[in-house]
């Protein structure tokens, strides 16, 4: 449950020296990709701030969001629990089942009703679905969403399945999956889409919401800016690459063992706003780019439709390596030309696609 | 310690970007130390936001150096806090209890934040030196 203890209480009682409670707040600045000139600010809040109520629900999801989180480095997810939040309701993560989890739920929101967060991941059947297709304790997923929602201040859709509807709402959607924000439309929602989202994100998100009490400034798509403000292309190192027209042509030519710009294997980092490029995964160690792969794009909608992840939609399929090596400074131009080709290619595939079947499947394999 | 091996480059030589994220940095810290030698106003870098392509951090690091002063703090796991090489350029790294990163700074300052007696630390000293001195007169010390 909530706590009437501020957290800068909370922390003294536990031995927290005010220079711990200082690289708290620095760890927390930094979590947050605010300055640290906004140290003392955060401080100032954090010492007031009160321990809110969460309720996580999990719909049609893989768990992923979760175990990104629970490997979280920065704050470990003991950290999160018990110092950030009270994480009062996670069917995956807490002891209780059945019936005392759901009246965990249910004392949740009395005790908080109109204070606690409501953290959901994974899409769920919509109005029009057939609600038998996900079910937790007899409860449909929006029945239980709508009435979990009711009493919350805010909602975040973690990951890209409760942001955009992810993997269950890809072609053909046979459980007929929406995202929670094409439900919820009385309750703030912060979309916090990735598959899964960047650990430090979430947490981020979580914090920022802890220190300021407001939900943080949001895009187009309902995702905060702080963290999806720019695209993976802007802030990847590989960019210079592509700004003289250098790309890995294959996984393992000359190009990209020397780490040249993978635009041409199919990476979404022009078209995919998140904070890998700068954030990095598994406590800041490296990221899928660094690691040679293309940008999958999974932070933006409908993902999962946009083609093969490792086709160049935006490359002609008769592109000559050798021509770009030639072409050197011209680089730009060419890529900025595929650029438009992209879109248009894209416009073209949107228009003429039409789902994979059994036998074309059969035929593959 | 640095790394010229990890960054991306062919034989020749000739695909090597005039760009580097350790020499972005490195021109921030000019200006946050022109801005303390002027007008003693500290400044600090957050490193993690940096899009560093592998062995920029390890390259940043070395061209700063080690300084003759190096400092552990021991509060929610260590803090390690050594002054560069350039003075006023300091480097604080946090990790928790565990030894897992927690932020990577530059502090561009006198002294480091972290380092200083906490003004509510202060507050409370002359009452806990007091204390003590009651409990050595009574031979309880």
């Amino acid at each position: 449950m909530a706590e009437a203890k501020t957290l800068g209480e909370h922390l003294r009682e536990q031995g927290v020296s005010r220079r711990g409670f200082l690289k708290f707040c620095t760890a927390t600045a930094s979590l947050m990709a605010l300055p640290p000139t906004m140290v003392p600010a955060i401080a100032a809040a954090l010492e007031q701030a009160r321990r809110p109520s969460v309720i996580w629900l999990s719909f049609q999801e893989c768990t992923g969001c979760t175990e990104a989180l629970t490997r979280s480095y920065s704050p470990t997810i003991e950290d999160l629990i018990f110092d950030f939040i009270s994480l009062d309701y996670h069917h995956t993560l807490q002891a209780a089942s059945g019936d005392a989890a759901e009246h965990a739920r249910e004392e949740a929101m009395r005790a908080n009703w109109g204070q606690y967060l409501v953290i959901v991941d994974g899409s769920l059947p919509g109005p029009d679905a057939n609600p038998g297709y996900s079910t937790i304790a007899g409860i449909s997923n929006w029945t239980m969403l709508e009435e979990t929602v009711e009493g919350a201040a805010a909602v975040i859709a973690i990951g890209s399945c409760a942001a955009f509807g992810g993997l269950p709402h890809a072609r053909p959607n046979p459980t007929g999956a929406v995202a929670v924000m094409d439900l919820v439309h009385d309750k703030p929602v912060i979309n916090v889409p990735g598959c899964p989202p960047l650990p430090m994100v979430m947490t981020g998100v979580l914090a920022q919401y802890l220190t300021f009490g407001q939900i943080p400034e949001l895009d187009a798509y309902l995702r905060p800016r702080a963290f999806f403000g720019q695209s993976i292309h802007d802030r990847c190192y590989r960019r210079p690459f592509y700004d003289k027209g250098l790309f890995a042509a294959t996984f393992d030519d000359e190009g990209a063992r020397a780490g040249w710009c993978l635009y041409r294997l199919g990476c979404k980092g022009p078209s995919t706003y998140n904070a890998c490029a700068t954030m990095r995964w598994n406590g800041g160690t490296s990221w899928p780019v660094e690691a040679g792969a293309p940008c999958l794009g999974c932070s933006e909608s409908r993902f999962w439709d946009a083609g093969d992840f490792y086709k160049a939609l935006s490359v002609p399929t008769d592109f000559d390596a050798g021509a770009v090596l030639a072409a050197g400074a011209a680089g730009a131009v060419i890529g900025g030309a595929a650029v438009a080709l992209s879109k248009r290619r894209a416009r073209n595939e949107a228009t003429h696609r039409a789902p994979v079947t059994v036998d074309e499947l059969e035929q593959k394999q | 310690m640095i790394d010229s091996e990890s960054k991306p480059s062919v034989a020749d030589g000739r695909t090597v970007p005039d760009w580097d994220g350790g020499w972005a940095v490195m021109r921030q810290i000019r200006e946050a130390l022109r801005c303390l030698v002027e007008r003693r106003e500290p400044r600090q870098i957050d490193l993690r936001g940096q899009p560093f392509a592998p062995g920029d951090l390890e390259r940043l690091l070395g061209w700063l150096g080690r300084g003759e002063v190096a400092a552990t703090v021991t509060a929610l796991g260590p803090t390690r806090v050594w002054e560069s090489a350039i003075p006023g350029v300091w480097v604080v790294e946090h990790r928790d209890g565990e030894e897992r990163p927690l932020a990577l700074q530059i502090e561009v300052a006198e002294v480091p934040a972290i380092l200083r007696s906490q003004p509510e630390d202060l507050e409370r000293a002359l009452a806990l030196l007091d204390e003590r001195l009651g409990a050595s007169s009574a031979g309880q010390l």
